[in-house]
């Protein structure tokens, strides 16, 4: 079991110098950084000592190690674009995407499992069916294509919630949420469900194909031989289950979902980390962009490490052998 | 009145190349407290009997036409809403894997729990002290401790045992216990099979016992039904089927075993093997592998003819010759 873990654990930092080293390589062929922050005026002589005190005169290895530390003390340097901390620029639009993101999640989970019980509970039936048919075209959809046409039926035709933005927020200390204003938790409705519904096809499919696989066990025949009811067989002997990995599919998407966040950020205007990227990218503003890739990362890693342990830990034939 | 009275059945599985024919011309009864053995090669429609039965056959399998009759009331016919009730109520079962049988998330306790109070209108406290009862009729050791454990925390005997506390949990007047001893370890299969026929005794149960084991049968059964390629070829009293068998089969039967306890090998002596259910040859399906076949075995099929107290489907008893 530590062995186990201490693997994963060692996996994940081989993932993440990895994905530093990309980030660090965007520097290498970003251009010169003394000339992004130098100035006209700026005479030679300045400009060298920029450089030297940025460390850009070390060796290679030197430099990237520097990155490394610093990284790993949650400083990425100064963005390009207005001085500012670059880690204090995504702190403040964390919370706007981890909003959208953990909503989404939820919509996909309330939605997706009834769905997903529903049609594979009803194999064969015309609405089963239909509903496993429009699933295809859920997951085939750009979710920019959605975002725009949810826009433009309930914003711009039937003018019910705002078209971007995302609403009067209040802080708590660092984090501001929209959810306890009106406004706030209006914003958010489109993006969400936007976001959310390739989230609700994946969640539908694999509680469908968990259902199918836990309704042929052994178990649920003694079930029904047994005498318990159809309803009772389905929602308490089979979804049980098949609840084990819809956790860890969430779990591991909710990494995917920060990133495809991009999109629905960009569609929507909403002031997440998204759409921060998209901005540090119009203006070359590679600090940020580096600071995107290595957070967004991490917190991919974190999330598959910690679902892989814990998967070792539920599974009873683990359990028992402690 | 028998407890179980099962008419000409007839099942069918209707398959997009044809209608295969799972079981045809089954009949057979069970007394109450009798215990009736059941054998054949495998293939031979055992625990097809058995299901269709409990009306647990899986679609598109259905019963074509004949007749189930459980204490006097005829059940083919019921709903599987109706079904439900008698399934665990009248009938209990057993099936072979107690390794598969039982909800690996759920505590024995809660499963019988479950199932007694589904049957009967007990309090949940009632149905706990009631639970608890079974597993020590069942032979587990400390049951009141047992009750909180989940199932991979009990070894496949135990497990078993579980089971047949299960299946006795509403004192059903039927048990079909479907090869109840085949997973388990050599050396405890005696003890399994004992503690279920001292159960049906002390309950008035009546059993019907599907096994490959003629020693089991032997030992166990009061009568026995042979069972090839879907139909019912002999049935009558155990001492006198394996004294006296009246059909070549059985003859073959009888004949591969060397000892009491002995597996039904397959059949070396007859050469051949079972038809497959889309290539049962016409008139007796036994036909291609009988040494005393004539021509009117390969035109016509062979009614069950009484001999004696027995019964067997084969024209040497009609006439004397085929
Ligand atoms: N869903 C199904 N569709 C079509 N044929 C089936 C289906 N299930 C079982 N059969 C066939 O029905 C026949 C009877 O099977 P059954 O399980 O009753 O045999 P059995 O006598 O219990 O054998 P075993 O000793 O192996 O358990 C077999 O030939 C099997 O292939
Ligand atoms: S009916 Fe004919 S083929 Fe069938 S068992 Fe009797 S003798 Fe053999
Ligand atoms: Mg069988």
């Amino acid at each position: 079991m530590l062995v186990f873990i201490l693997k994963r654990l060692v996996n994940a930092v081989f993932v993440m110098m990895a994905v530093a080293f990309l980030a660090f390589a965007i520097f290498q062929v970003a251009g010169d950084p003394v000339e992004m922050l130098a100035n006209e005026q700026m005479s030679q002589v300045d400009r060298d000592a920029l450089r030297d005190r940025m460390g850009l005169n070390d060796p290679m290895p030197v430099q990237f190690m520097r990155f490394v530390g610093n990284a790993m003390q949650g400083d990425f340097g100064m963005s390009y674009r207005n001085n500012q901390d670059v880690i204090g620029l995504i702190a403040e639009r964390f919370p706007a995407t981890m909003e959208l993101v953990l909503v989404a999640t939820l919509i996909s989970l309330v939605v997706g499992i009834p769905l997903g019980i529903l049609t594979a509970i009803g194999r064969g039936r015309w609405y089963a069916e239909g509903l496993q048919f429009l699933s295809i075209i859920g997951v085939s959809l750009p979710s920019f294509v959605v975002g725009i046409m949810l826009i433009l039926v309930f914003s711009v035709i039937l003018g019910w919630s705002p078209s971007f933005g995302r609403g009067e927020v209040v802080d708590f200390g660092w984090w501001s949420t929209g959810l306890l204003t009106p406004s706030g938790r209006a914003a958010l409705v489109l993006p969400a469900i936007s976001l959310s519904l390739y989230q609700i096809t994946l969640i539908m499919r694999l509680v469908r194909a968990e259902m199918l696989e836990v309704l042929r066990t052994d178990f649920i025949k003694f079930a029904r031989a047994r005498g318990i009811p159809r309803h009772r067989i389905w929602f308490r002997h089979a979804l049980r289950n098949c609840l084990m990995p819809v956790v860890t599919m969430t779990a591991m998407n909710v990494g995917a979902l920060i990133a495809f966040a991009l999109i629905t950020e960009t569609v929507f205007q909403w002031p997440g980390m998204g759409m921060l990227f998209i901005q540090a990218v119009t203006f070359l503003d590679f600090p940020v962009m580096a600071a995107y890739l290595v957070i967004i990362s991490f917190i991919f890693v974190v999330l598959n490490t910690m679902v892989d342990i814990s998967y070792a830990i539920i599974d009873p034939r683990l359990r028992s052998a402690r | 009145m028998n407890v179980l009275e099962v008419r000409d059945l007839r099942v069918e599985f209707p398959t997009h190349r044809g209608v295969l024919t799972a079981l045809d011309n089954v009949s057979l009864s069970i007394r109450p407290g009798e215990i009736l053995g059941v054998v054949g090669e495998s293939g031979a429609g055992k625990s097809m009997t058995g299901l269709a039965v409990q009306g647990l056959l899986e679609p598109p399998g259905r019963i074509a036409s004949g007749s189930v009759t459980l204490n006097g009331r005829r059940i083919d016919t019921l709903s599987d809403r109706e079904m439900t009730r008698i399934r665990g109520r009248e009938i209990g079962a057993i099936f072979q894997d107690p390794l598969t049988s039982l909800n690996p998330l759920f505590t024995v306790g809660a499963q019988l729990v479950e199932t007694i109070r589904q049957h009967l209108p007990m309090s949940a406290s009632a149905a706990r002290a009631r639970a608890v009862e079974l597993l020590a009729e069942v032979g587990i050791p400390a049951p009141s401790e047992r009750v909180d454990h989940y199932p991979h925390q009990f070894s496949g005997g135990m497990r078993q045992r579980v089971v047949i506390a299960l299946a006795l949990a509403a004192r059903p007047s039927l048990i079909i216990a479907d090869e109840p001893t085949t997973a388990l370890d050599v050396s405890i299969q005696a003890q399994i099979t004992a503690l279920l026929r001292r159960l049906c005794a002390e309950h008035g149960s009546a059993v019907m016992l599907v096994t490959h084991d003629m020693g089991v049968i032997a030992e166990t059964a009061d009568r026995v039904a042979v069972m090839y390629a879907g139909r019912l070829i002999e049935i009558g009293e155990v001492a006198q089927v394996t004294r006296d068998p009246q059909h070549p089969y059985t003859q073959g039967l009888m004949g591969s075993i060397p000892a009491l306890g002995a597996r039904v090998p397959r059949l070396e002596q007859i050469d051949g093997s079972m038809p497959r259910l889309n290539a049962i040859p016409p008139g007796c399906a036994f036909n291609p592998r009988c040494p005393q076949a004539g021509p009117r075995c390969r035109r016509e099929r062979p009614e069950l003819f009484t001999a004696g107290a027995e019964k067997a489907a084969c024209w040497l008893l009609e006439g004397g010759t085929a």
